[in-house]
């Protein structure tokens, strides 16, 4: 250790690696986690492509651009590159920037293998992304890969496995890093419950993350030996049960889109009192909340899959489960609107993003409490109004957060001031566009229209045209996203360190952009009061 | 920071462990959801089957339920098709074979299924087929004809009022359908 300390204080003063070197080697928690949000950037554009394809080919009935297969590929691996290459990734990302600049720690605790876990990505969509060139075409067995359908994809198929597996050791990595991090590097006098509650709800979801991330790998290894070596957890004609793999599946399924959405919370619960310059209302009741919200996420799972037969008991026990998540999420809802209560608010954009997350963020929970109701959900069940739910709370949910994330601390990252009315023109376009994108979709689906078909009955056409408008509207809006974060990182105003009048948190106490190297000494105590007053 | 770093490995090798155990978690499912059904009975076979053969051995001596039996051809003229016997006394609980006789007078090798259908409709749910010539089509040769069993049970749970069961079968040529497959 001494060497490797050694060569640390030699980084110390800004001293960094240049040219290539400093991105395929690096160790630096800014780098990778800008990399991160690089990557997920980039695979958002492509996940947004394979979006609009399937909105352009349902603009109208009957078949328009591509064969019934293509389509199937493209609601598949835009499933897969949103989930895997564009959230979690992206979450990653703002973990490895803020996490260690918010506990007053030096840098991530395992900095080579966060290295290792970054570069694995860009392996794993490639290998992914690439099966659209092979004989049989990209996975089209839906993102949930459920036998004995997934069986037959052709030769992408042991791609999509791997991928998976490289995708899971990314992320399973990632968060151990995150853990060791937040429990070994905190600076002295930063309690647990001091901590941010960014950083909180990393801790519970990187948790989640090795709790379930491996037993997605398991399931998907299991088909792969169900194809290539002959066995049968899966295949009925062999003693095994298709209905298994759902099962496996969504046990893994159902603590990941709380994965999704955790982050996200935290992040709302930093930018809402910065904004209404009050602090936190129920801070400790927040924590329990994620934590409870995490440990009912486990108990679950089988409310994805009602229909496919099981007992009275069991469907009763999985409905009042699911509904008792509306508890705890309720908690964060209320609290949020407690802490804006007579708050002094100002509306700049990770402002905007966050009241607009809690207030379509509830639509999509609400939804999903009609669909948590057994008799309710056996017409819902793989119609478009599990579609509308769930891009509810991933688009308008995880998405807008993390939108909401890089309007908050950009300026600290890059020392700029982005441009404040690009900003709230991309917040209005996004949300007004979004929501003419995904409301419709809840009519459809409650009319009827079935998910992952490419072409549907006349009935459906006009709720279906204005759907793609507002996917047409809201991906160009993107464009503008970009073009701001680009012209923010090549310059613009300085932004002092605190960038908000109301901020708080050990972050806003390093200069912007912060030194390479921040936090080389722990903060001192009187600091960590100063900044981490809730 | 020698300290830090220490705690730091060891931490990683717990959580790795963690990570392991989840990947084996992962396949322990597998046995855990099958004893989690024979311990519940949930949708387990064995089960099932022992409750079957609890109600086959123990028939209803005491009642007398009659079953008729129909044979009817989808288009007349090309099968011989006819119950060997035209009615049966049967007891609740009490595993009877019926046999049914088919003739193949189409002039050429043919498949056909049969289609049952079983009146009053309430008895439906008591009337329990464990094997039946009706559950695969049957392949036949020119001018062939053979006997074919149907297995049954009825319920001895199957309410008092009815004492007269109509089982009906109709025989449909398939070799048309098959021809254009």
């Amino acid at each position: 250790m001494s060497t490797a300390a050694h060569a640390d204080s030699h980084d110390d003063h800004d001293h960094k690696p240049h040219g290539w070197r400093r991105w395929v080697y690096a160790t630096n928690h800014k780098d990778i986690g800008t990399m991160y949000l690089v990557f997920s950037g980039c695979m958002f554009f492509v996940g947004g492509m394979f979006a609009e394809g399937i909105r352009a080919e349902l603009f109208k009935p009957g078949m328009q651009l591509f064969d019934p297969q293509f389509f199937n590929s493209l609601t598949t691996m835009h499933g897969l590159v949103m989930i895997f290459g564009v959230i979690m990734p992206s979450f990653v990302g703002l973990a490895n920037w803020m996490i260690p600049m918010q506990v007053g720690a030096p840098d991530m605790a395992l900095p080579r293998l966060n290295n290792f876990s970054f570069w694995i990505l860009p392996f794993a969509f490639t290998l992914l992304l690439s099966s659209f060139f092979v004989p049989g075409g990209a996975p089209a067995g839906g993102w949930t890969m459920y036998p004995p359908l997934t069986l037959q994809t052709g030769a992408s198929f042991p791609m999509l496995i791997f991928s998976i597996h490289l995708m899971g050791a990314s992320s399973i990595l990632g968060a151990i890093n995150v853990i060791v991090t937040i429990m070994n590097m905190r600076a002295p006098g930063m309690t647990l419950l001091k901590m941010p509650m960014f950083v909180w709800s990393w801790l519970i979801t990187a948790y989640l993350l090795i709790a379930v991330m491996p037993v997605l790998a398991g399931a998907v290894t299991m088909q792969l030996t169900d194809h290539y070596f002959g066995t049968t957890f899966f295949t009925a004609a062999g003693g095994g049960d298709p209905v298994m793999f759902q099962h496996i599946f969504w046990f893994f399924g159902h603590p990941e889109v709380y994965i999704m959405i955790l982050p996200a919370f935290g992040i709302v619960s930093e930018i809402i009192p910065t904004f209404s310059r009050k602090p936190l209302f129920g801070y400790e009741a927040m924590v329990y909340a994620i934590a409870s919200i995490a440990f009912l996420s486990f108990i679950v799972w089988a409310h994805h899959m009602f229909t496919v037969g099981m007992p009275l008991a069991a469907q009763l026990f999985f409905m009042l489960s699911t509904m008792l998540i509306a508890v705890p999420t309720g908690v964060k809802i209320f609290n949020w609107a407690a802490t804006m209560w007579h708050g002094s608010l100002s509306f700049e954009p990770p402002m905007l993003f966050a009241l607009a997350f809690v207030f379509l963020f509830s639509i999509g929970g609400f939804s999903g409490l009609m669909l948590a109701m057994v008799p309710a959900d056996y017409q819902y069940q793989d119609t478009y109004f599990v579609v509308a739910h769930f891009h509810y709370v991933l688009v308008t949910g995880a998405l807008f957060g993390i939108m909401a994330a890089i309007y908050y601390w950009l300026p600290k990252w890059t020392g700029h001031m982005y441009d404040l009315k690009l900003g709230t023109w991309h917040f209005w376009l996004s949300t007004i566009f979004v929501n003419v994108l995904f409301f419709p979709q809840h009519f459809l689906g409650l009319a009827g229209m079935p998910r992952r078909i490419p072409d549907y009955a006349v009935q459906f056409t006009d709720w279906n045209m204005v759907s793609s408008i507002g996917a047409f509207g809201f991906g160009l809006s993107q464009f503008l996203f970009l073009y701001l974060i680009i012209k923010c990182v090549r310059g613009g105003v300085r932004a002092d360190s605190r960038v908000w009048e109301g901020a708080h948190g050990l972050e806003w106490e390093l200069t912007s952009p912060p030194p390479f190297h921040s936090w080389s000494t722990p903060p001192s105590a009187a600091v960590i009061a100063h900044g981490a007053e809730h | 920071m020698t300290n830090l770093r220490r705690a730091n490995i060891s931490m990683t090798w717990k959580l790795l462990g963690v990570a392991a155990g989840a990947f084996g978690f992962g396949f322990a499912l597998v046995p855990l959801y099958n004893v989690l059904c024979s311990v519940t009975g949930y949708g387990d076979q064995a089960k099932l089957l022992q409750r079957a053969a609890a109600v086959t051995a123990h028939p209803d001596l005491t009642r007398t339920v009659t079953v008729e039996f129909l044979a009817d051809v989808a288009s007349a003229g090309s099968w011989d098709f006819r119950p060997v016997k035209r009615r049966v006394q049967v007891h609740p609980g009490e595993l009877f074979t019926a046999e049914f006789y088919a003739h193949n007078l189409t002039g050429r090798d043919t498949l056909a299924q049969a289609v049952p259908n079983i009146s009053p409709s309430e008895v439906a749910g008591y009337f329990h087929k464990t094997e039946c010539f009706c559950f695969t089509p049957q392949h036949f040769r020119v001018n062939e004809g053979r006997e074919m069993p149907v297995r049954f049970f009825i319920d001895p749970a199957l309410p008092r009022h009815i004492e007269l069961v109509t089982l009906a079968y109709t025989f449909y040529d398939q070799s048309t359908r098959v021809t254009r497959r």
